[in-house]
């Protein structure tokens, strides 16, 4: 243990070594091979235009290398192993695809993703927004917000164990040390064995990734609420307009833009949910999930790259149009920069 | 906002009710493992975490000792001793012989068993079984007793995980992953931010749609390409292809579109001035960099800095891909995940191994979150 502790400080001295010798020195090359200063003028000038036609590359070099290799080949072999067999060497056309969409567990993940997409995003940016109206309003609001924002420090593993014990279940009769069980039964209730209800168990398990996220919608449209003109919302008391009109009519049409980068941002780690569905029923129940299915197929019977490369697709589709409307956002913003 | 509600005495008393009420769904959950992590085990599964400041009451059955323990007293045979022999006391509230009414006699009163045996046990365990004919048989006497402990808390459950579930050994690992992987993606992303915003270059435009595209690209993207170069590399160098420097290099890549865009929109928001007669002074790039861009920046390699923490902390799936299960390479969501298979119902170890693996997240996420919310704010409102 001692020898992977040295190790890892080891790996953070060259890492951190070598990228400050790999800039510093290819910089250096750079002044020594086209000299600007100690040159006579017109020899400087040409040498600082090649320095400045060299420099950024050299900046930027690192980075896309190892964007290339990790998120860019990547994303194009996965498309053509889609096309390929398991072991990813024989062309089967798109018998992926048809199998896929013959297959009962995917299609199954298909609906259950379908219903991720609608509840999780609109519950937590609506409870979100609701949580950063009223916190705006208190004293103790900055406590309170920390406290709702501290699950977005939880990993998603621990937040299932979390709640998982909040589900566990004992026969009837029996002391229930699931406090939801416990207050069904307090009450006269049936217990139930709430991952395993089909359908339903899927409720179960967005309600951790809600409790999980509406801490960052909250923080997010909080800021947005507060750049909100004050101007605005006295005119409206003014004008005799009550809470709820305020609130709809006046506060939530100025923070459309913040509340669907909000939205799409949790979409698109909705798509992207694997480890809850992993820890709390594998996708039994008919609970299973897109991600979950893909990671699934990665290692069953010694792994299907095709079949696994094929729901990677799919899942990257669904991401398709807000990258799209990203990347048009971005260019619009930094157009003259 | 205060004129955005009415200001009336009743409304401004739900409001404080409704965060109440907001606050204690989202805090109950975490209070749940922290505080049974603290329980004694087998209270635990004797009564709800929310009980545990109350004693806990539970049904046991006991034997009483055979006949070959019995006296004569009085002519009459009497056995006696305590039920809980010389282990822990527990208070007794009731008993009974058979298994239906296992509360049938309250505690220190006489139950009539039939034949003239009667049998007495009292709060303290303390029994008398007398009878007017000798006991016979070398099994005694089946007894049910509901009793009750005073609330137990222990850190035994954390020794327990640290030292023989091996967790302990998983938190380095976590380390060992987390610190390296956090380190070196900020200098190459720096470097590249700074390009970006404040150099002239062909293409630079393209490259900054590419890194906001590469942004929301899923990780499930990479996965099996990368897994299949692994194992190219690791038969072709004859080296495994589950090693630490993979996972560095892994989380690297995967942090550093998000590291670059949160940077370069920091870093172009930088005044021009600066730059501008740092260059009339001839200062190269480079220099601009390292001794102003750098300095000014600390901030947002800050918040960077935690967001690739938490993130590569709470990864499970990378881990799950590029790291052995092994002891010496599984990390502490992997762990966790493994532990929920092994120890299903061990709600000791669970909610114990839990709270070891949120606590430095938790640490990190109160000691620096102005810096983790000023990254957020800047990561997710564009332009922002």
């Amino acid at each position: 243990m001692a020898s992977q502790i040295f190790s890892a400080i080891f790996v953070i001295i060259i890492g951190v070594g070598g990228c400050v010798a790999y800039f510093w020195g290819a910089n250096k090359l750079v002044d020594l091979i086209f000299p600007s200063r100690g040159v006579a003028g017109a020899a400087a000038i040409d040498n600082l235009r090649r320095q400045g036609l060299v420099r950024p590359w050299l900046f930027v070099g690192p980075a896309m290398i190892i964007l290339t290799i990790y998120l860019i080949y990547p994303v194009i072999e996965t498309l053509r192993l889609s096309f390929l067999d398991r072991g990813g060497i024989n062309f089967v056309g798109l018998a992926n695809y048809q199998w896929a969409f013959g297959d009962r567990d995917f299609r199954n993940s298909i609906l259950n993703n379908v219903l991720w997409l609608a509840v999780v995003p609109a519950a937590c940016t609506f409870l979100g927004l609701i949580i950063a109206v009223l916190t705006d309003k208190i004293w103790w609001g900055t406590i309170a917000k920390s406290l709702i924002f501290l699950p977005l420090a939880i990993s998603f593993v621990g937040a299932s164990v979390i709640w998982k014990f909040i589900y566990e279940y004992r026969g009837e009769g029996q002391v229930q040390i699931g406090i939801l069980n416990a207050i069904i039964q307090h009450f006269g209730g049936q217990p139930q064995v709430w991952i395993s209800l089909p359908f339903w168990n899927n409720f179960f398990l967005m309600v951790i990734l809600i409790w999980i996220q509406t801490g960052f919608a909250m923080v997010i449209l909080s800021s947005a609420l507060r750049g909100i003109p004050e101007e605005t919302l006295e005119a409206a008391v003014i004008d005799g307009a009550n809470p709820f009109q305020i609130f709809w009519k006046i506060m939530v049409p100025q923070i459309w833009g913040t509340i669907a980068v909000v939205w799409t941002t949790i979409t698109i780690l909705v798509l992207k949910v694997f480890d809850i569905v992993l820890t709390m029923t594998n996708g039994q129940w008919n609970s299973q999930v897109l991600a979950n299915l893909m990671f699934d197929w990665m290692f069953r019977g010694g792994g299907d790259f095709g079949r696994g490369a094929t729901i990677a697709i799919i899942i990257m589709i669904a991401v398709i149009p807000i990258m799209v409307w990203n990347i048009r956002q971005a260019n619009k913003e930094t157009g003259g920069h | 906002m205060a004129v955005a509600t009415g200001n009336s005495f009743a409304s401004r008393f739900g409001v404080h009710i409704a965060v109440l009420i907001f606050v204690t769904i989202w805090t109950i959950p975490t209070l749940g493992i922290l505080v049974s992590s603290l329980r004694d085990k087998d209270q635990i599964i004797a009564s709800g975490w929310w009980n545990s400041f109350s004693s806990s009451s539970q049904t046991e059955a006991g034997r009483l000792p055979p006949a070959s323990a019995q006296t004569q007293k009085d002519g009459k045979f009497v056995l006696e001793g305590n039920i809980f022999g010389d282990g822990a006391k527990r208070a007794i509230s009731a008993f009974g012989v058979k298994a239906a009414a296992p509360t049938q006699y309250p505690a220190g009163s006489s139950a009539d068993l039939g034949d003239g045996v009667t049998l007495q046990v009292n709060a303290d365990g303390s029994f008398v079984m007398i009878s007017p004919k000798a006991f016979e048989g070398d099994r005694g006497q089946r007894v049910y007793y509901a009793s009750s402990a005073p609330p137990k808390f222990t850190t035994d459950n954390y020794k327990t995980v640290l030292l023989s579930e091996g967790i302990g050994r998983s938190f380095m690992n976590s380390l060992t992953v987390t610190i390296p992987a956090t380190v070196i993606p900020i200098l190459i992303a720096a470097f590249a931010a700074y390009a970006l915003a404040w150099m002239r270059f062909p293409g630079r435009a393209l490259l900054i749609a590419v890194i906001i595209g590469l942004l929301v690209v899923p990780l499930q993207m990479s996965l099996i390409p990368l897994l299949k170069l692994y194992n190219g590399v690791g038969t072709f160098f004859g080296v495994p292809s589950k090693t630490y420097l993979g996972i560095w290099l892994a989380h690297t890549g995967f942090g550093l579109p998000f590291a670059i865009y949160l940077l370069r929109s920091y870093i172009a928001g930088l005044p021009r001035e600066i730059m501008e007669s740092a260059r009339i002074d001839g200062a190269s790039d480079f220099e601009i960099f390292v001794k102003i861009v750098l300095p000014l920046s600390f901030p947002v390699l800050a918040s960077f800095a935690i967001f690739q923490f938490l993130w590569v902390w709470n990864d499970l799936l990378v881990a799950m891909v590029f790291l052995g299960t092994e002891a010496d390479q599984i990390v502490l969501t992997a762990k966790l995940n493994a532990l929920l298979g092994s120890r299903g119902g061990d709600w000791e170890i669970l909610t114990t191994s839990a709270f070891v693996t949120i606590i430095v997240p938790l640490i990190v996420f109160f000691s620096l979150q102005r810096y983790f919310v000023r990254g957020l704010l800047a990561g997710s409102v564009k332009g922002g």
